[in-house]
């Protein structure tokens, strides 16, 4: 209890403060590698949450594909510099505020309601495995998985129209 | 086995840096990385759960969510790509006509 606790608080320091040096980096390059360290940190939540399955989902597919992809386009537009942050100070400080009310808000009915979420029970050595996802998948989510693949498709036909060169 | 809901208010916390990123953020690609964040923090409530229930469900929306962000990221780079091509710039704030 004590250990995951450590490892929990330590983790979580690091998501935290991931997240905001992907905000504040000057450089479009290093947000994408704060964004990386961020979703790995996630996937070891993952694994502490008992979806294995998930985590290396997260850590092939986001941390993986999508990465790459986001250092592909800044690379190639050469768009690494990004800047200032915002024009004026109200740009800068209303967007603070209003973040610091939606967190406090919504860390005040995590507390109120911190009764009403149910206790864990340990979990089966199975759940979260590949195997009980995958019979989950294709037992009660069979039509969602094949539209997915339907979207998958429109979206690769979307990108390659959007990106091809105007002359062709 | 932590209380989920540590795992709870840290996926609330991610989701409003992601929604500040959005707000404080003028670079469209950072932009785009912020939705990401914000996604993933909605990912990590709903894995979350789905320990707290021993329901698989949550998994299974947490890679269809997935499935979701990339088909998005793929499409959205593409668009950001395009917009760079016309207008030389990502920055959001160049970005207020339609028009060519």
């Amino acid at each position: 209890m004590t250990s995951e606790l450590i490892l929990f608080f330590i983790l979580a320091i690091v998501a935290v403060a991931s997240a905001v040096g992907m905000l504040l980096s000057r450089n479009a390059v290093y947000a994408a590698l704060y964004l990386i360290l961020n979703f790995a940190t996630v996937a070891v939540f993952y694994l502490m949450l008992s979806a294995a399955f998930i985590s290396l989902v997260q850590v092939t597919v986001y941390a993986g594909a999508i990465m790459v992809l986001f250092l592909f386009v800044i690379m190639l537009l050469g768009a690494e510099h990004t800047g200032r942050l915002s024009e004026s100070g109200w740009m800068f400080w209303t967007p603070i505020v209003l973040g610091a009310v939606l967190a406090v808000e919504a860390l005040y009915i995590i507390l109120r309601q911190w009764k009403a979420i149910p206790a864990t029970q340990a979990a089966g050595s199975d759940f979260g495995a590949p195997a009980a996802v995958g019979l989950e998948l294709f037992q009660n989510y069979l039509l969602p998985f094949e539209v997915t693949s339907v979207l998958l498709l429109v979206a690769m036909i979307g990108a390659i129209l959007l990106a091809r060169s105007k002359k062709a | 086995m932590l209380p989920v809901g540590y795992y709870i208010a840290l996926s609330a916390i991610l989701f409003t840096l992601g929604a500040l990123g959005v707000l404080i953020r003028r670079n469209s690609i950072v932009i785009f990385m912020s939705i990401e964040l914000m996604l993933n923090a909605g990912n990590l409530a709903f894995v979350a759960f789905a320990r707290a229930y021993q329901s698989l469900s949550g998994q299974i929306f947490v890679f269809f969510i997935m499935a979701v962000a990339a088909a998005e990221v793929a499409v959205g780079l593409a668009l950001i790509v395009a917009i760079f091509q016309t207008k030389r710039s990502i920055d959001v704030d160049q970005l207020n006509t339609m028009q060519g």
